[in-house]
């Protein structure tokens, strides 16, 4: 094999299935937690389950495991693709693989255990945070040596979007994070009050815009055109789309904290560019999608190409979602609410489980130089996929909106006509409906997990 | 073909080098960030206590943390506050409970008047959450009696049928440390700027004695009935523009 030798995807096979693995535990983690509001009982009256402490672990589970590994994989796979050159540290890459799934494993004890910094997406204590900058570095630095060393003349489009990435999650890791430590276990974050809110939620928006976009969008420049064979549709819109999108999506935070006591001025510019960010949002996802322009039969029985196009569609839809939410009026109703829930799951298992899933195929049939031990399984899980993400977000967008109404809704006497209680009541349906269509979710997750070890394991034997 | 530019000049520079492409993205993406953060640590208005002095407490010489009474004023956590704090940062209660009230009139008349950012200057981390399974807390303090809260916690469904909250039987069992008291108070004293948390240090010298004996439940329940209490709110009065 030619491949093997001009490249080294030692660590990017690892990853891959890595990857494929945390998808499915952490969507399970996400059931769990998704029927302990449906079913309260399932707390199980001990601390290490209950809601509040499984829920960051359900979070640092699908983003930084599921999405590391997956990003890590695509991103050290198609910066060697791109570059016509080797990973210009194939060692430090093996400390990366280690290192981050040893932070894996300590998010995985300390969480349940309740040792937490208490911001949401960054709960993980210190000593953690220290070990996630060092091996984030090296994953960093590894990349651009890569990118410095290229054989080409120009960087392509996927690579400017995974840099974007690394160089925005490394500032706001390292701010989010400043705290003083009480002890090994304990500390305190630098800040306090409305600045630690605003720095929060710089971090927690773009934790979304940098990780789970730039850098899955890294992966759609990358995987569409190679899965469906054609170019990129647009090389201008990939410009405008890149350089607007790291412009304009650190300035989103500030819309998550609407009539709090932040200042209305940071609310509102972050609204005001939140509403700007559809066009380059959009721009992506036409340019992505276009890309099959002349091709679109290839959707009919290429089951990869079919969770690209349709992570596609996902995102076109939250970033249209996402400003509109950002818009004070619907605000005022949406915050607080499941629709929050709702427009974040549309986002992470509509676009970035589904891109993720779609790229992690076409790699394991590169990888191991096969195809998919079964296309009808691909297929399946594409249907379990989708459907177990409409149900879930369709749920939420009902009883976020419902929770929103009941709260504000007040009667002919002019007395708030529901108690806080009530609302909780009128949403159980909807936690069941919503932990049914994680279920069908998740066995998405089994199928496809079944079907990489199945090709893996036929490739292995007739190697 | 690798000579035709397709873009402009500038662009077509950076990517043909990784190091240009890495600076001109390193300057982009810090900008949103830089506008919307600093400012907050600067611009006087962002706290409302610069113009409203009174909502602070003017701490005498003499007084005590426990000297303090509701209404007089935001102030520190005592040591047990502060430890009851902690377990709600543990058990993650801010991930189902917001703790900032918004101007409307429904939120004003469930839970009261509009939370300020200086009623949270001294919250390190800052607990004003993102959702509510469960209803807003910045001014549950004093609405229930110490044996409710102990109740409800022990077990929700006992005294609200409609909750979905976990029980929480440990607090009842588990003591405060009064070392981590004082060691947690420490650091918030050491806190720069505009985070800065004014203990004296007679305040943390006597705080583990003060916490001897008590439960996490004690120590959750203290810290929600502060909650809220400390200032008291004009309602004719406009805080914040």
């Amino acid at each position: 094999m030619e491949a093997a030798e001009k490249y080294d995807f030692s660590t990017v096979r690892w990853f891959s299935i890595a990857a494929v693995v945390y998808l499915v535990v952490g969507t399970l983690v996400g059931f769990y937690i998704a029927a302990e509001l449906a079913w309260p009982v399932l707390n199980l009256d001990l601390p290490y389950t209950t809601f509040g402490r499984l829920r960051p672990l359900h979070t640092n589970a699908v983003i930084f495991a599921f999405g590391g590994s997956t990003l890590m994989a695509t991103a050290f796979y198609s910066v060697q693709r791109t570059c016509g050159t080797r990973l210009w540290s194939p060692s430090m890459a093996w400390f990366t693989f280690w290192g981050w799934n040893l932070i894996i494993v300590s998010a995985v004890i300390t969480l349940p255990l309740g040792l937490t910094q208490g911001k949401e997406y960054a709960e993980l204590e210190w000593p953690i945070d220290l070990a996630i900058a060092v091996v984030w570095l090296s994953f960093f630095i590894n990349f651009v040596m890569t990118l410095v060393h290229k054989k080409t003349s120009h960087i392509y489009v996927s690579n400017w979007f995974f840099l974007g990435m690394l160089v925005m999650i490394t500032y706001l890791h390292v701010v989010n994070s400043l705290a003083i430590p009480v002890s090994l276990f304990k500390s305190y974050s630098l800040f306090s009050g409305v600045q630690d809110a605003m720095i929060q939620w710089w971090w927690g928006h773009n934790a979304v815009g940098f990780y789970l976009t730039a850098g899955f969008l890294g992966i759609m420049y990358y995987f569409v055109p190679k899965q469906a064979n054609r170019p990129v549709y647009s090389y201008r819109l990939s410009v405008i789309h890149f350089w607007a999108l790291m412009f304009g999506y650190v300035w989103l935070g500030a819309h998550h904290l609407q009539y709090t006591a932040l200042p209305d001025w940071t609310g509102s510019l972050g609204a005001a560019v939140s509403l700007a960010m559809i066009i380059p949002s959009w721009g992506g996802a036409v340019n992505g999608m276009m890309t099959l322009s002349g091709a679109w039969d290839k959707l009919r029985d290429d089951y990869i190409l079919r969770f690209l196009i349709v992570s596609l569609a996902f995102y076109a839809m939250s970033t249209f979602e996402g400003p509109v939410m950002s818009v004070k009026t619907v605000n005022a109703l949406s915050h607080y609410t499941d629709w929050t829930v709702g427009h974040v799951h549309s986002g992470a298992l509509g676009w970035v489980a589904m891109v993720a899933a779609g790229a992690l195929y076409h790699l394991v049939e590169k990888l191991w130089n096969t195809r998919m031990y079964s296309a009808g399984l691909v297929n399946l899980h594409f249907w379990l996929a989708t459907i177990g993400t409409v149900v879930y977000i369709t749920a939420m967008w009902v009883s976020g909106i419902m929770q929103g109404l009941m709260w504000r809704d007040y009667d002919e006497y002019g007395t708030l006509s529901y108690t806080f209680a009530e609302s909780v009541a009128a949403m159980v349906p909807y936690y069941k409906m919503r932990a049914i269509g994680g279920l069908i979710f998740w066995l998405g997750g089994v199928v496809m997990l079944y079907n990489v070890i199945m090709t893996v394991r036929n490739a292995n034997r007739e190697a | 073909m690798a000579d035709k530019i397709y873009s402009t000049k500038l662009q077509d520079k950076i990517e043909r080098s990784a190091i240009l492409m890495l600076l001109f993205t390193m300057v982009t993406v810090s900008v949103g960030g830089l506008v919307e953060i600093v400012p907050l640590f600067t611009i006087d208005e962002t706290m409302e206590h610069n113009a409203n002095p009174e909502i602070v407490w003017q701490r005498k010489a003499g007084d005590t943390l426990e000297s303090w009474k509701a209404g007089d004023g935001i102030r520190p956590y005592t040591g047990l506050e502060l430890a009851g704090r902690d377990v709600y940062i543990r058990e993650g209660c801010y991930l189902c409970h917001s703790q900032m009230i918004r101007p409307f009139r429904d939120e004003k008349e469930r839970y009261g008047h509009y939370s300020l950012a200086s009623e949270s200057m001294y919250d390190h981390p800052f607990q004003w959450g993102s959702k509510r399974t469960g209803p807003d807390l910045a001014r549950v303090g004093g609405k229930y009696s110490d044996e409710w809260h102990r109740q409800h916690m022990m077990a929700p469904r006992s005294v609200v049928p409609e909750s979905v909250m976990p029980n929480y039987p440990w607090l009842a069992e588990n003591m405060v440390d009064g070392e981590t008291v004082e060691a947690s108070m420490k650091v918030m004293q050491m806190m720069p700027g505009v985070g800065h948390v004014p203990y004296l240090d007679s305040d943390i010298a006597g705080a583990a004695e003060k916490v001897k004996g008590k439960t996490e439940m004690d120590a959750v329940i203290a810290y929600l009935q502060v909650l809220g209490t400390m200032a008291k709110l004009d309602y004719n009065k406009t805080y914040r523009k």
